[in-house]
């Protein structure tokens, strides 16, 4: 074989892989091509909300995604109603405050079912678990009695009792503090920490990222909760953001570019949560979805 | 404190754990343990909120079975999981499978399909509702009509009402979904892919015999997550049908909305009692199925 023969061969091959390469990289667009479009036609429902409620009456018919004269009218209108200010609020405070109240429970009975040895511990973990079992659907029923017979209807604490703590958040935490090596525990007690002190300075911070995922799980089902909220509420005043939507879209009936503005204004918050802390939240999704 | 101070370090922690167990304890035992008993005791009762509460034994549920709307209810509930659970679960795969290995614009369309999962199923109820309504109005119908394709009364028709509902829910779950495929294939060690590779295995033949088997866990838990979800969907019925809850004809209540309705418009307590018993065995029913089914394959 002289050296001629040789580098025409290797050209072959150059060829040939080229020729591979090329083919792998069509497929590869066509491929980019049926997802990117797929995912447009994914998030096609939230653009058409979001851009009919920037649309005047008389052009919501036109399925024109930009409106031809970009109106605030809507929003102006809806807010100026005065009731969606309130159960944004409403809804705010009471995800917030389980949201906070589900990370300090949920991982302090975690951290002592993970860290503690004594009688009953296997029992206690097992009844909290089995409560997963049980449906909401099949608890509204006897917490709206006890509601009513305690006068928590229509409050803030009646909306949010039933979801303080959750056997989901507890098995989730738990999971996460197998992580923490129990030499750093020993050490703090050594140092001298009561008990409390050691699970809130030495093993919560090394959970964050569990903490993170479980806070974003709690905050984003109290934000959308649905059917409690619309049992135990009696007056508008108290009704949260999903509950008031209803009431208001069954009231605005074709009006779709109000109903579509009530409906942005309820689901806008999350999406921007979600489109700054994108990389947490998708993290914290996967994280609660595979260890819960 | 003295007394405290004399125990060994291992009593201590009894001590502690109970201490601290006790607030959390008396929560369970309030707003879970006891409600669930208090449901299964109305189910043997009867009750409209306003006089006594009285045993009258297996009568609700007799009463249940016989009710034809019920097995209608039924039906639908176990329909929203056959259409749901499948079609969701083999587009999150395809979408997840090939989203895996596409680098380009990778985390901007792992994006796009997840934005849906952050809305509220209400607020979505409503926009998808508004797709579905005839000419002029409805987006669907209106891209028909330009195709020259005649109209479908989504919401109107007792065949398509019930695949209607059902969309937003899969569409909203679907993100979900991808992530979870996504994690679960990243998991699968490389090495298993490139002995396929030597040993001249076709694509087809590793994504049967590696990936999906592999896969399994994955799989398993989000057909059991994905299956709860479409029994108890209610949100978007609820929304989509509020002219006429569940309709038309029945053809879109599933078994949570007829809770809703005995419990809170009829105030059949009772009645409504017995119909959430039947929904959490038919939850733990499926459930366990579908474990005992997929651990044995």
């Amino acid at each position: 074989m002289t050296a001629a023969d040789s580098l025409d061969h290797n050209s072959q091959m150059t060829s040939l892989r080229s020729a591979a390469k090329r083919k792998r990289s069509q497929a590869q667009f066509i491929r980019w091509l049926l997802l990117f479009t797929g995912g447009i036609a994914m998030v096609m429902p939230i653009i058409y909300m979001l851009s009919t409620s920037l649309k005047y009456p008389f052009e919501v018919y036109n399925l024109n995604l930009i409106p031809e004269e970009p109106t605030l009218d809507n929003y102006r209108y809806v807010l100026e109603d005065g009731r969606f200010f309130g159960w944004f609020t409403n809804s705010l405070v009471i995800a917030t405050v389980t949201t906070l109240c589900n990370v300090l429970f949920d991982s302090l009975v975690g951290y002592v079912l993970c860290k503690y040895t004594f009688p009953g511990r296997y029992i206690v973990f097992i009844a909290i678990l089995s409560t997963l079992m049980i449906p909401t659907e099949m608890l509204v029923i006897p917490w709206y009695l006890m509601s009513s017979a305690f006068g928590w209807l229509d409050t803030y604490w009646g909306i949010m009792f039933p979801g303080l703590m959750t056997a989901f958040g507890t098995f989730l935490m738990k999971q996460f503090f197998e992580t923490v090596p129990d030499d750093f525990l020993e050490a703090a007690r050594i140092d001298g920490l009561n008990e409390l002190q050691i699970w809130w300075t030495v093993a919560m911070p090394l959970v964050r990222p569990a903490l993170a995922a479980l806070a974003i799980f709690v905050f984003l089902g109290n934000w959308t909760a649905f059917i409690w909220p619309l049992i135990v509420t009696n007056s508008q005043e108290m009704y949260t953001l999903p509950v008031g939507l209803t009431t208001f879209s069954v009231e605005a009936q074709v009006e779709w570019e109000l109903i579509m503005t009530g409906a942005a204004i309820s689901t806008i918050p999350t999406l921007i949560v979600f489109l700054i802390f994108q990389r947490y939240i998708i993290r914290g999704v996967v994280m609660a979805g595979l260890k819960g | 404190m003295g007394l405290y101070k004399r125990l060994t370090i291992s009593q201590k922690q009894i001590v502690w754990a109970w201490g601290l167990l006790a607030l959390p304890i008396l929560f369970y035992v309030v707003v879970r343990f006891y409600p669930t008993a208090n449901a299964i005791a109305l189910s043997f009762q009867e009750w409209n909120l306003l006089g006594s509460r009285s045993w009258i034994g297996f009568e609700n549920y007799t009463k249940l079975f016989s009710d034809p709307v019920f097995w209608k209810v039924f039906a639908n509930t176990f329909i929203y999981l056959l259409l749901g659970t499948p079609t969701s679960l083999v587009v999150a795969f395809l979408i997840a499978y090939h989203l895996d290995k596409l680098r380009f614009m990778h985390g901007t369309i792992r994006a796009l399909y997840f934005l849906p999962f952050m809305t509220t199923a209400v607020a979505m109820a409503w926009v998808w509702r508004w797709f579905y309504q005839p000419v002029p109005i409805g987006v669907f119908n209106n891209f028909l009509a330009t195709l020259g394709i005649a109209q479908i009364p989504f919401l109107n028709s007792t065949t398509y009402a019930l695949p209607s509902v059902l969309a937003p829910a899969i569409w909203a779950g679907l993100g979900f979904q991808v992530i979870i495929f996504m994690a679960g294939l990243r998991a699968i060690p490389q090495t298993y892919y490139e002995a396929a590779r030597i040993d001249g295995i076709t694509t087809w033949e590793t994504l049967t015999e590696i990936t999906l088997p592999l896969l399994k866990p994955t799989i398993v838990f989000l057909v059991v997550f994905s299956s709860i979800g479409f029994l108890r969907i209610f949100d978007q019925v609820f929304n989509m049908t509020t002219n006429d809850p569940g309709g038309p004809l029945n053809s879109t209540k599933p078994l949570v909305l007829m809770i809703y309705d005995t419990a809170f418009n009829s105030f059949d307590m009772g009645y409504a009692a017995a119909q959430t018993v039947v929904l959490f065995s038919v939850l733990l029913v499926v459930s366990l199925v579908q474990l005992r089914i997929m651990r044995d394959n």
